[in-house]
């Protein structure tokens, strides 16, 4: 796990469900096949109503029209980020696109559980509402060591929660590799 | 201290007396569900992770019910189903229930009931949000994604956190104008989206035990929709019968101790409730009926595991006897055996499938369908602007195809009554 990440924040709003994440119209493709599966980054976020997409003036498409890599690679969220489904496709999509990290106040758990179980991104819980803190574009950096958020490009320090519980799996890469390293399984 | 039914189930299936919610414990799952939307990835983690010595670890214990994108050409999505039948073959699972055949049977959470899955005191874990449905049976259910999933398919286990319960009662007798669905919006709109993260919703009181088995799975299904980890509710006679005629003599039936400790109660009265709704695009956003009556639609949907059950067809029956819908209204029978019913199953002396026909309802074959949207050849996909009033459980923006279509959520008695006149309609119109 890296200590330190770095990179440019994309802002959203609240209640981010998995249908904004990832559309369902696109989770039939495979997650395996390396080139297909970059369609999932094509399409992260891709949900998300324009003028909500890259708050606060909105209208800021996350990835551009036939990229797979978008160049944020920090999302800060509201309240309840990734209701809805239980599709493991979404916190992928995110991967793909480049995503390390999320900042919102508070998450659904299935999401919450497949970002770290799968090892796609590091959620983290903000202590204050940081959606109409920092903006689209400003430059972020976080520390998984005394968790805490730089905004670099407003010179501004914020508290993170600590990850707790899932500390040790995030720290492992995700769930098997927990699992591995604590020998539960071989 | 008491304990509450959940708390009481992680104990047994963890195999610790004294439980605190907020504490992860490693649950022994007895039951795996998964889909053609989920299982394909799930069966790629589990291959990527055990290798060669990828082992399912009880074959019995893992149902798969190809449910999400059937009816379409979608070639993506033909292919998921292909990767579930190979799979199955390849290792012998018999509880696969195939696109193509007499097995096939439609939504996984209704099927779960319907074949027996849903034993009374046991853990389900499904790769599905809704797999919160099967709580209606007094077990614990809940959704995971592919990991999680597959780490299950390997080892039987996965890890929760106890969850604390927030109780719903419910006093008093059902109204006519009134579904189950209408309780559940009434809850969603006062806890709002996230307000049960991670916890369990218990239903309890005369008003829910007076609920059938269908009923009470509408309650469970959208526990969800309020961030639940799990919606339960205590086994009583009814849910004995239910699982006895299907073949299950063997649970353990589970109920709260007086002294549980909640994190809140609510209660409510059924007869001081109304129709209600869920306006877009959250299915916290809610309202009376009355208050957006007349609100034209360009559609009209009765279907999902939510909404496409027997008795949400009897329900919109009563409506629409002799009635004829003003714009096009989508049936998708949740089941095939819910699709076979519609045949049996009589009002006024007419079978349920004849008064939808009659009405000029579309009925669909069994499956997700635009529940979720889909692929755009999905029947019922909400296009452009359409304004849906739908028994679904989800309207977020594009949950049922478009983006800039509007989706409101009721009951179908509400949907029913909308039908019949184009716009947003109270049941009690039709029901004097
Ligand atoms: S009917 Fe809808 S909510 Fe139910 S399992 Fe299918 S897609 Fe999910």
């Amino acid at each position: 796990m890296e200590k330190i990440i770095k990179g440019k924040a994309f802002v959203l709003g609240n209640n981010i469900d998995t249908d904004q994440i990832i559309p369902a119209e696109h989770l039939v493709y495979s997650l395996t096949d390396q080139n297909e599966a970059k369609k999932y980054g094509e399409f992260a976020l891709s949900g998300v109503p324009i003028s909500q997409s890259g708050l606060p003036q909105g209208n800021i498409k996350f990835t551009q029209t036939g990229n797979w890599k978008s160049e944020f690679s920090i999302i800060i969220g509201g309240s309840n980020f990734g209701c809805g489904s239980s599709r493991e496709h979404a916190p992928f999509a995110l991967q793909v696109a480049g995503v390390q990290a999320i900042v919102a106040e508070s998450y659904a758990r299935i999401f919450y559980r497949n970002s770290v179980d799968g090892g796609f991104l590091v959620p983290l819980e903000s202590n204050e509402k940081l959606n109409n803190e920092i903006k689209t574009n400003d430059e972020i950096e976080i520390s998984l060591e005394n968790y805490t958020l730089k905004n670099l490009t407003a010179n501004k320090y914020y508290a993170l929660k600590p990850l707790g519980d899932v500390l040790p799996i995030v720290e492992a890469g995700g769930l098997f590799e927990y699992a591995r390293k604590t020998e539960m399984i071989k | 201290m008491g304990m509450t039914i959940t708390e009481k189930i992680f104990s047994k299936s963890s195999g610790k007396k004294n439980l605190t919610p907020g504490e992860s414990v490693w649950l022994n799952v007895d039951t795996l569900m998964t889909h053609d939307v989920c299982g394909p990835p799930t069966i790629g983690i589990w291959k990527k992770e055990f290798g060669d010595k990828a082992k399912i670890w009880d074959k019995n214990k893992l149902v798969i019910f190809p449910d999400h994108y059937i009816f379409t050409a979608n070639k993506h999505a033909n292919r998921n189903v292909e990767i579930l039948r190979e799979f199955a073959k390849e290792y012998s699972v018999d509880n696969y229930y195939d696109v193509g055949t007499e097995r096939y049977k439609g939504v996984c959470h209704i099927a779960l009931a319907e074949e027996g899955y849903n034993v009374p005191g046991t853990v389900l874990i499904g790769t599905d949000s809704h797999t919160c449905t099967s709580g209606a049976f007094g077990m614990f259910s809940t959704g995971v994604g592919n990991t999680d999933a597959a780490f299950i398919l390997g080892t039987g286990k996965i890890w929760e956190k106890v969850p604390e319960t927030m109780k719903f009662t419910f006093t008093g007798s059902m109204p006519n104008y009134l579904t189950a669905k209408d309780m559940i919006l009434a809850i969603l709109g006062d806890i709002t989206t996230d307000g049960g993260t991670y916890r369990a919703l218990e239903f309890d009181g005369e008003g829910v035990f007076s609920l059938s088995m269908d009923e009470r799975m509408t309650l469970t299904n959208m526990a969800i929709e309020g961030g639940a980890m799990n919606g339960i509710i205590a086994a009583d006679e009814v849910t004995e019968n239910y699982v006895k005629a299907r073949g299950v003599y063997e649970y353990e039936i589970f109920r709260s101790d007086d002294d549980a400790k909640y994190h809140s109660k609510y209660n409510y009265d059924l007869n001081l409730l109304e129709p209600l709704v869920a306006k877009p695009h959250s299915p916290d956003n809610k309202d009376l009926v009355r208050n957006v009556k007349g609100t034209k639609l360009t559609k009209c949907y009765i279907g999902s595991c939510t909404g496409g059950k027997l008795s949400d067809f009897q329900f919109a029956a009563k409506v629409l006897f002799g009635n004829k819908v003003k714009v096009p209204t989508f049936v998708v029978p949740a089941s095939t055996q819910v699709a076979k019913e519609l045949d049996v199953e009589t009002f006024k002396g007419l079978s349920l499938k004849k008064i939808l026909e009659d009405a000029g309802c579309v009925i669909a074959q069994s499956s997700c369908a635009a529940c979720l949207g889909g692929p755009d050849d999905t029947i019922g996909r909400a296009v452009d602007k359409d304004v849906v009033i739908s028994t679904t459980n989800r309207n977020f923006p594009g949950r049922m195809g478009s983006k800039k279509s509007e989706v409101y959520l009721a009951s179908p008695l509400t949907v029913a009554a909308s039908a019949v006149n184009g716009y947003i309609t109270d049941p009690r119109d039709f029901l004097k």
